[in-house]
């Protein structure tokens, strides 16, 4: 029996070795669940067309984040000590991928997360990187979208104050528009805020064009309600935390009309193979066009399994090494060069909220 | 701030407080009756309009009968929770069946999580149209950016008209539930010496539960009309209003109903007049709520209308 038992652990060992594990640390309940549920989407439809790599499967395993800073450090931890796994997929949002990024750097394991722009979630780290663009990059483009394309040059800023990626970009938005000539002031909400009349009253009191609003869809669709019913009519400008099917579902006619900065839009020009691939195959399951998250989900997904191809094996350091010298990779999202401090330099698209759809209007380029 | 932008955060402020005031009936009803602080209350009213919604959109059932269903289904949840959670601590200290309140919360959080999934949905078309629409005094006629439009005056939610008017009628009702029936006699004698009312011959168990079923029915009203003004659902939403109610209650008077409704009115007031006149501030509103409940706590905890009451050891 003893015997038998120790071949059985050996081969189950053994066994286990041989498949590549990958955890998956979203929010898949919660406040922002639906990003969670779209970024799983994507790395769905990419696990389905590259299922192994080096002859190996990939296994994945999703670990739920309830989207709370706490339990974002819990799921990594649990991926990595009781998952076992050699690389970390996730998490959506900064605030979640600072706390989980933390625990992945400790421990030594890589992480790719496929959405969450404030610079810290990379900064300083070796284990940690993404496959998006950068709050400051995502905060200038937004001004030159307000300033030069709208025209606007007095905007209220209204920032969630709990979260860390909509005070980076808020900040980074007002830099930039400072620098143009416009000019901002700030009102402050937490996440999970439902009533903002007094937030738009005095907004509106102070004479705002504008509105900013660098948080996530469930406040967004909320503002853009109660500040038309409040006789506010400029222009909403959200970065890519309104890119979610909520935003139009709760927000109704309140958001026709409104502008956000996003990673991807089915219709920009800049198409690779993977592009074209990834459009297609999700149509094809889930019957409806992908949203960016989907695409970032999927870009994720091929990056880490770039990685670990060119790496040769499923050593985490090895891993961690060649997603940083990720080069000219086809993304779904665009063309995909992971720096060395672990950031990719992509182009934005503006997308705009028409007659209950997103429609792509153009696209900011970097410097 | 100028006089328009103080009158209309004195609207703002009236009509958040109006839901405040709708929620905290239930609560401080339930309390006066059975000296239970609800913590599930909050949590009943986010059922009662997932409950709303589903019949709705699922079962195409037109939404005053969903509104109305929905009440008499919350009322039956909050008897149910009651006999399955507190009944069998009747007996125990009474802060067995406080944690007990956190509990059912927490179940009835995590049972929409799983079973309704944490993505939040729209309330929007559930209701007619009208509802969403503000009652419009002044202003002028423009057309910005290509569509015609009113312009400044102050703008009233319609939707808090109907809350006054569903607040005053559950005002009305409850007051003669409770002053000119039988049940409403025996609760009355519930909330004295519930030793006694037995001894009388009054179904105790069943009272209490009545009581529950009553205050239940309130939160689901007070739900769903605040669902008609933040049209969203999550089930994490009757959270946050669910404790302004509660210190809505205490500040005016926990047991006492005109407290609830006066706390409430005066909870809404500061917390938008707060934002309203410190901007900056913004971030520490449900901070400031709580702030209060402390300070009522320390300086008249028996609330503004409440009396002090003395315990004979």
């Amino acid at each position: 029996m003893k015997k038998f038992l120790i071949v059985f652990v050996v081969l189950a060992s053994v066994l286990s070795l041989a498949t590549i594990k990958i955890g998956v640390v979203l929010p898949m309940t919660g406040g922002i669940a639906a990003f969670g549920r779209m970024v799983w989407e994507g790395v769905e439809v990419a696990h389905e067309l590259f299922p192994d790599v080096n002859g190996e499967t990939i296994e994945l395993t999703v670990f739920d984040n309830r989207s709370d800073k706490i339990e974002a450090a819990n799921a990594v931890r649990r991926a990595i000590e009781v998952g076992k796994v050699n690389a970390i997929l996730g998490e959506v949002a900064s605030s979640y991928s600072l706390s989980g990024g933390a625990v992945a750097e400790e421990k030594k394991t890589p992480m790719v997360t496929p959405s969450s722009t404030n610079p810290l979630v990379t900064s300083g780290k070796k284990y940690v990187s993404r496959v998006c663009f950068i709050d400051p990059f995502q905060g200038w483009a937004a001004a030159i979208l307000a300033h030069e394309n709208l025209g606007v040059r007095n905007v209220a800023i209204f920032m969630d104050v709990e979260q860390d990626y909509a005070v980076g970009l808020a900040n980074f938005f007002m830099q930039t528009f400072q620098e143009l000539g416009g000019h901002v002031f700030f009102e402050y909400y937490k996440s999970g805020d439902q009533d903002f009349t007094a937030q738009i009253s005095d907004a509106m009191l102070t004479g705002a064009e504008a509105l900013f609003i660098p948080g996530y869809y469930q406040e967004i669709a909320l503002i853009a309600i109660q500040a038309r019913q409040l006789g506010f009519f400029g222009p909403l400008i959200t970065g890519d935390g309104a890119d979610a099917p909520e935003t139009i579902s709760i927000g109704g006619d309140a958001v026709n009309g409104l502008y956000f900065t996003t990673h991807y839009h089915p219709d920009s020009p800049a198409v690779t193979e993977n592009a074209k691939l990834f459009l297609t195959k999700y149509k094809e399951k889930f019957n409806k066009t992908p949203a960016a998250l989907s695409a970032l989900g999927f870009d994720a997904y091929m990056v880490i399994r770039d990685a670990i191809l060119r790496a040769g094996n499923t050593d985490r350091e090895a891993i961690a090494q060649a997603i940083r010298t990720t080069s000219n990779f086809p993304g779904a999202t665009g063309i995909i060069n992971i720096d060395k401090e672990g950031n990719a330099v992509k182009s934005v698209a503006i997308v705009k909220i028409e007659d209950g759809q997103f429609k792509y209007d153009t696209t900011i380029n970097p410097q | 701030m100028n006089l328009y932008t103080f009158l209309q955060n004195l609207i703002n402020g009236l009509s958040l407080g109006s839901l405040y005031a709708l929620i905290a009936i239930g609560y401080t009803m339930v309390y006066g009756i059975l000296r239970l602080i609800n913590f599930a209350h909050g949590d009943v009213f986010m059922m009662a309009v997932y409950f709303a919604f589903f019949l709705v959109t699922l079962g195409k059932v037109p939404w005053l009968i969903s509104f109305v269903i929905a009440i008499l289904a919350a009322a039956l949840l909050g008897f149910t929770i009651d006999r399955v959670a507190y009944k069998p601590i009747r007996n125990a200290p009474r802060v067995s069946a406080l944690i007990t309140a956190i509990g059912v919360s927490f179940f009835l959080e995590s049972f929409a999580v799983v079973v309704f999934s944490g993505i939040p949905r729209s309330f929007r078309n559930i209701y007619p149209k009208f509802l969403n629409n503000m009652l419009i005094l002044g202003g002028h006629e423009e057309v910005k950016y290509g569509r015609n439009v009113i312009v400044g005056g102050l703008r009233i939610p319609i939707v808090s008209f109907v809350i006054l008017i569903v607040t005053a009628i559950a005002l009305v009702i409850l007051w003669w539930i409770i002053y000119k029936t039988k049940i409403g006699m025996a609760m009355r004698a519930v909330s004295v010496d519930i030793p006694t009312t037995s001894l009388m011959g009054v179904n105790v168990d069943g009272v209490i539960g009545f009581t529950f079923a009553l205050g239940s029915a309130l939160a689901a009203i007070g739900g769903l009309l605040w669902a008609t003004r933040y049209p969203q659902l999550w089930p994490y939403m009757g959270f946050m209003p669910g404790l302004k109610a509660f210190i809505a209650a205490v500040f005016g008077g926990i047991g006492s109903i005109q407290g609830a409704v006066v706390g409430g009115f005066l909870l809404g007031l500061t917390e938008i007049m707060l934002v309203g006149f410190f901007p900056k501030m913004a971030g520490y509103r449900d901070a400031f709520a709580f702030l209060i409940l402390i300070l009522i706590l320390s300086v008249k905890p028996e609330g503004l209308l409440g009396k002090r009451s003395v315990v004979k050891v």
